[in-house]
């Protein structure tokens, strides 16, 4: 019941803004942002000074050359990089304007979830694979339907409505990455991060998952890692370039890709390194 | 001899070398299978699971109480060393930091190969002397002192096997670390974890040297875990050394009865591991 209202809201606030608000991130047109982020693997200096700022119910792809940190950035933004020892986060994340390292680590990645750059179903059931955020966070609802939404949302409902009791493992890679993103969307994230998801499929996965990241959008806000240009290109509303643990360069991905404001930007897209 | 040949020749030796060994490793083994299910077959009849041990000199009687104590001792063993060992093989695996797990790791493989003996000195201090008496309590000591390292260092092998992607996955969905261990990665790596444990479990049963003078040994039934308790190996052992025949004879019977037991919950282990690597890979 609450929530009708509270969207009306938005609605009318983002009707209102949005046109003005590029450049300025308020808190109605930004989801998600980092501010002076810093993170250090030891003594490693990985990231250095990022401040992104990421609109509602959008995609915004991450790109650069390999070890730039643009995995590192994504793995912050829902703290999961704490599990790795001796590393260390300076600056602030902040999901709808309060700092993230403020709240419960768990309350939080459930409002961030997250994809990875492998497949990793867990060695259960189709079933028990989606209704295992659900059944953890305690969720209200008949699981069956919960677990036929989050499948359907992952565009695997058809492929695997008739052997939900089989072993994840049974599907095919990119059948596995979807109910991963799946399984991400079962708790009904705000947030979801990806990491590189399509890199150990083929194009034809990659494009329904591509297809899938657009389809979620009304529900989420995705930020994606990718090392695939053309993906980037095709699915980002914004883009941003990574280069030695620093963001050169973020804006909407037509203006990265066809008219980037820095060499760096120019040199990387066009293939002259990375 | 031209290079090419004294190679292949090299080449042969070694071969042969290694199916040598291979064939003294197996005859070793089906010479010791042979020879127990030869004697012990000889003397294995209904008696042995059903009497008590007969008087010295008395043909006759059985091993029941010594059965029935290696069952007890066994199993209380394991309710005390599996809960410890599962648990701290969890805390090494997942949640220790650099120096402390190390030393821990260190003191379990130690342990692990300190002589049963000493084990059993160790269990005799502690439980036998306060107590002033020999009791399956003192013997279950001494056999989960023994088993602890060994399902310590299996259980953290296996839970390390687990991807970290898993441990990821399960954090991202919002799992607390407690939760994604219970849910995710023990589950993950439960068959090799119990394999483990049995190989653990079948070892013990067959261990002499700790009970000796722990749960010491008993001609007639024991009640509860507080009395000196017979079993199976300590039986074995007195009756081997002794100068009756029908002692020695009911000792080969009672070395097939444990030889069956252990072989019995290796092939379960084995069961277990298999389906779960099957169930992996599919």
């Amino acid at each position: 019941m609450a929530t009708i209202p509270e969207r009306k809201l938005d609605m009318a606030s983002m009707r209102t803004f949005s046109p003005a608000g590029t450049q300025q991130a308020s808190a109605a047109t930004t989801k998600i942002e980092s501010r002076n982020l810093n993170f250090y693997y030891g003594t490693y200096k990985a990231l250095s000074d990022v401040s992104l700022a990421v609109a509602p119910n959008s995609v915004t792809a991450l790109i650069g050359p390999s070890g730039c940190g643009k995995s590192t950035f994504l793995r912050t933004l829902n703290r999961i990089s704490e599990t790795i020892k001796n590393t260390r986060v300076e600056g602030e994340v902040l999901l709808d304007g309060a700092s993230i390292m403020d709240s419960d680590v768990t309350a939080l990645r459930r409002r961030v979830g997250m994809v990875f750059q492998r497949p990793n179903p867990f060695p259960k059931s189709i079933y028990d694979n989606i209704a295992y955020g659900p059944r953890i966070n305690g969720m209200k609802g008949k699981m069956d339907d919960l677990v036929e939404t989050a499948l359907r949302r992952g565009a695997l409902w058809e492929e695997v409505k008739d052997k939900l009791n089989k072993s994840a493992y049974a599907l095919s890679g990119g059948q596995q990455q979807r109910l991963c993103i799946a399984r991400a969307m079962a708790v009904e994230p705000e947030v979801i991060l990806m990491d590189e998801p399509c890199s150990a499929l083929d194009p034809i996965a990659t494009a329904k998952i591509e297809e899938l990241i657009f389809n979620i959008k009304n529900q989420t806000t995705v930020v994606i890692v990718t090392h695939n240009m053309q993906q980037a290109a095709r699915i980002a509303d914004k883009t941003g370039f990574f280069l030695m643990g620093k963001m050169i360069e973020f804006g909407p991905t037509d203006l990265i890709f066809k008219n980037p404001s820095k060499k760096e930007t120019e040199d990387y897209i066009t293939g002259r390194f990375g | 001899m031209s290079r090419l040949a004294w190679r292949n020749f090299v080449n042969e030796v070694m071969l042969s070398l290694t199916a040598v060994c291979t064939l003294l490793t197996v005859s070793t083994l089906i010479l010791i299978l042979g020879y127990l299910i030869w004697n012990g077959g000889k003397s294995l009849n209904w008696a042995f699971f059903t009497q008590l041990p007969k008087g010295p000199g008395e043909v006759g009687g059985g091993m029941a109480n010594a059965i029935v104590g290696t069952a007890k001792l066994v199993g209380l063993a394991s309710a005390i060393g599996i809960p410890i060992g599962f648990i701290a093989g969890i805390y090494l695996s997942e949640f220790g930091g650099v120096t402390f797990p190390f030393i821990i790791r260190y003191v379990a493989d130690l342990l692990n190969g300190v002589p049963s003996i000493v084990v059993g000195i160790f269990a005799y201090a502690i439980v036998v002397l306060p107590l002033k008496h020999f009791s399956a309590w003192a013997g279950s000591v001494a056999l989960a002192v023994m088993l602890i390292p060994v399902v310590v260092r299996n259980t953290e092998q296996f839970l390390q096997g687990v991807p970290q992607s898993l441990r990821e996955g399960a954090l991202s969905l919002g799992a607390s670390k407690w939760r994604t261990i219970v849910t995710v990665v023990v589950p993950a790596s439960i068959s090799g974890i119990l394999t483990g444990i049995i190989l653990g479990v079948a070892r013990i049963a067959g261990e002499t040297a700790p009970l000796i003078f722990t749960s010491f040994g008993n001609q007639f039934w024991s009640s509860g875990f507080n009395e000196p308790t017979s079993s199976l190996p300590v039986m074995i052992y007195n009756y081997a050394i002794s100068p009756y025949d029908d002692w020695h004879r009911q000792a080969w019977a009672a070395g097939l009865v444990l030889l069956a037991l252990v072989l019995v919950s290796n092939i379960l282990a084995r069961g277990i591991l298999g389906r779960g690597t099957a169930a992996n890979r599919a």
